[in-house]
This record gives C-alpha cells, structure tokens and sequence, in this order.
C-alpha cells in the first residue's frame, strides 16, 4: 500500500528539501512507499483532504482541528519548543510605533496562513480593529509582505515569526516589530489519518527517537527541528479548545 | 477562601467584604492600581465543572500574583474583583451549561490587591458530547471598551444592590 504525506504550506522555503529528505529517512525506516505531495497553497491541500487523499500530514492548528475532529485523524509528535507565534510589523520609518497607534483603515498586507491571520487580528483587538473596519491585501509569500510595507502600500504585516526571523538582517533592518506573540500552546501537528492508523504506534515510536537514530539529526536538521515531543490525543484537544476561544 | 492577608498586600489598600454564589464570604483588601496586560500573550487556565483551577500557563499564574501551587485547585472566583456584577458571572455559568461559549469582558482581582482587565472566552471542554471541564482564554482588550465597562458593570452593581 501507498502513503501519502504532505506539509503544511506555510513552512519556510528553505525546508523543502528537509520534507523530501525526511520522507525517503521514514520510508527507509518503515519498509513502506510514502509519497510526499507539496501544496502551493492552503485551499489545493484543503481540496486532497476532503478527497481523502492525504494519509500522514504536518498540519498547522488551524487544519488540525479540522482534522482531528472532523476526519478523524490523531495527533501522534509536535516539534520541540517550536510554538506558531506572529509578528505585526511596520516600516522602521513609520510613526506607528506600538499597536494602539493604530486607526481604522489601516492597511494590512497578509498571506493566507489562517494561524498567523487569526492571531494576527487577536493582536489588533486593543487597537478596536477587525476585519470590517482596515484594509486588507493578501500577498503569497512574507517577503511580498515586506515589500508591500516598504513601498508604502501597506501600514503593517502580520507574519510567522520564524518566516519574519528567516527574512535577511537588510530586510529585517527596515521593518519595526510593533508585537510579537508569546501564546506557546499553539503548534504544528504530525497527524495519522484513519487509513495509515496501524501505522501510528510505530512512526510515533521512530520520531520519538529520531534524533539518536541513524541520521535523524541531520534530517531533523535540514527540517529546522530540534526533536519530536510526543502529542497526545488530549493534549491536541485542548489546543483545538485554545483555538475555539480565538474564533468567533 | 482565606481573606486576603495584609501581609501581600501593600499599603494604601481599601477593605471590602464579597459574597459569592455559595453565600460564603472572603474580606478583600483592595487597591486602586492597574496592572497593564502582558503584551503579545493569553492568559489561559481550564477549571474542573466545580470551578475548580486544574491547568493555568505561565502568564495566568504571572498575573494573578499567587504561586501556581496556590492556584491549583483553588476556586477560580479566587480572582473575582468586587466591581465585576455578579450578573455577569451568571450569564457566565448560564451560557456554559448550554455548552455554548461566553465572551466578556473582565476586571480581575491579584493576590496583590491590584488588578488587571482581560477580554475572556470561555468554552465548555466537551468530549464525547459531555462537558468534561471549561477553559477560559484571556486576550488583551481596548481601552475603549474597557472604559465603556467601568460605567456599565457600576450601573449594574449599582441596580443589584437595590434589589
């Protein structure tokens, strides 16, 4: 039988190759063909789940909750101390200098990563703003963000604070962080969907070692991943409960 | 509860007597000081049906004041803040027990005698279609709407204490 696993797409770029090499480590490890299948965006790996195409995903909260509760796939690993936090930025020029600043018809440039755009507008809240009254664009990657903030076509940026922290010092030199998140209860997800369910005791198992195992450290490493702490069930139910209070 | 102890508290404060929902009492010593809500975090803790704090992060045990081995089973109107109508705590326990979520605003009293406003949700934990226990997440909330609180949570007391 044929597996089929896919990534989140809001990883950072310079982790593509990390996923592909990941997937041949496990499939070494399993004895079994896992094909990898990248999205370029949310709504193309949205459509394969709901065609119950998607076997093992690294699913970001948003998804996961969807997932679990609804597709009946289980939480088994999340990364080590790698929580989804957001940064709200502005241009290092810009008389906006906390988010109180703020008034509506703000401009907001913003990829699609639901994550980052909820707790990204949770972030606006003291300023009274919402998502009726500022001016949104939606760009594809963070850089377009940043270049939207410097030409002026954007008062502020909501970014993943590990794409803001993989921008260059350049780019990073011309933005000013006006908040940065710190909830650590909100994380990326490895889930098993109920066709690979006989095997979820034993990647659990495997990723729980990896890094002592035979090249796990260096494909942890090309991943951006320190280690996998183990996810239960439960514990995947109170974030998903966590992220219920943030959606209206 | 035990009152709040002087010795936590420091001076000037205001002495006050609250009543909850049991009809027991706690003496509170008060201060007119307001803590600012921590930037970029959410308060969260999860209590047990009874009300009971079984789980807080580090920023509800941070703003509370009290250690996190003082909070752990403590009732969570531990941090119940006189100027909060009682009204507002059963719509709280009403929407809960429709397994329905609540959303409020909230003045929220430390172990310092100090306090802090959040804007709360709190949602029943249900698994296997019955409430297991509830978490409360905490965000920082305007000014604005905070200032429209102070009035209306004054008014209502004000209208409680007349009935």
């Amino acid at each position: 039988m044929k597996y089929t696993m896919t990534v989140s797409p809001d990883f950072p770029l310079d982790h593509i190759a990390g996923w592909y090499i990941f997937n041949t480590w496990l499939q070494v490890k399993l004895g079994i063909n896992i094909h990898l299948e990248l999205y370029d965006n949310f709504d193309l790996q949205r459509e394969a789940i709901e065609r119950g195409e998607i076997d093992i995903i690294y699913a970001n909260p948003f998804d996961a909750s969807m997932l679990i509760r609804e597709k009946g796939f289980t939480a088994i690993v999340k990364p080590h101390a790698r929580a989804d936090e957001v940064v709200i930025a502005a241009a290092i020029d810009s008389s906006i200098e906390a988010i109180e600043d703020l008034n509506p018809e703000t401009r907001l440039a913003k990829t699609n990563d639901p994550d980052v755009n909820m707790i990204g507008m949770i972030m606006l809240e003291p300023a009274n703003l919402n998502a009726k009254n500022i001016i949104e664009e939606q760009v594809d990657t963070h850089i377009l963000i940043a270049k939207r903030i410097f030409s002026g076509h954007a008062d502020i940026g909501f970014f993943l604070k590990d794409s803001y922290d993989s921008l260059s010092q350049f780019v990073r030199s011309q933005l000013q962080v006006l908040v940065s998140s710190q909830i650590d209860d909100i994380t990326h997800t490895l889930l098993i969907g109920p066709n690979a369910k006989d095997l979820q005791e034993e990647i659990q198992s495997i990723l729980l070692n990896m890094q002592d195992l035979e090249k796990g450290q260096g494909v942890l490493d090309s991943m951006g991943i320190k280690s996998w702490d183990i996810q239960t069930q439960e514990d995947a139910e109170f974030m998903i409960d966590l992220m219920d209070t943030l959606v209206d | 509860m035990k009152d709040m102890q002087s010795v936590d508290v420091l001076e000037p404060y205001t002495e006050r007597q609250i009543q909850y929902h049991d009809g027991s009492e706690r003496a509170l010593l008060l201060k007119d000081e307001e803590v600012p809500f921590p930037e970029g975090k959410l308060i969260v803790s999860r209590t047990n049906l009874e009300g009971m704090i079984t789980h807080g992060n580090y920023s509800f045990v941070e703003m509370s004041g009290y250690e996190e081995e003082e909070l752990m089973g403590m009732p969570h109107c531990v941090l119940r803040h006189p100027d909060m109508p009682s009204a507002a705590f059963k719509d709280l326990w009403s929407t809960l027990q429709r397994q329905e979520k609540w959303h409020g605003y909230v003045k929220n009293l430390r172990k310092d005698g100090r306090y802090y406003w959040v804007y709360a949700t709190v949602i029943p934990n249900i698994r296997h279609n019955e409430t297991v226990s509830y978490t409360s997440v905490r965000r920082k909330p305007s000014r604005s709407k905070i200032d429209e609180c102070i009035q209306l949570y004054a008014q209502m007391i004000q209208e409680e204490n007349q009935t």
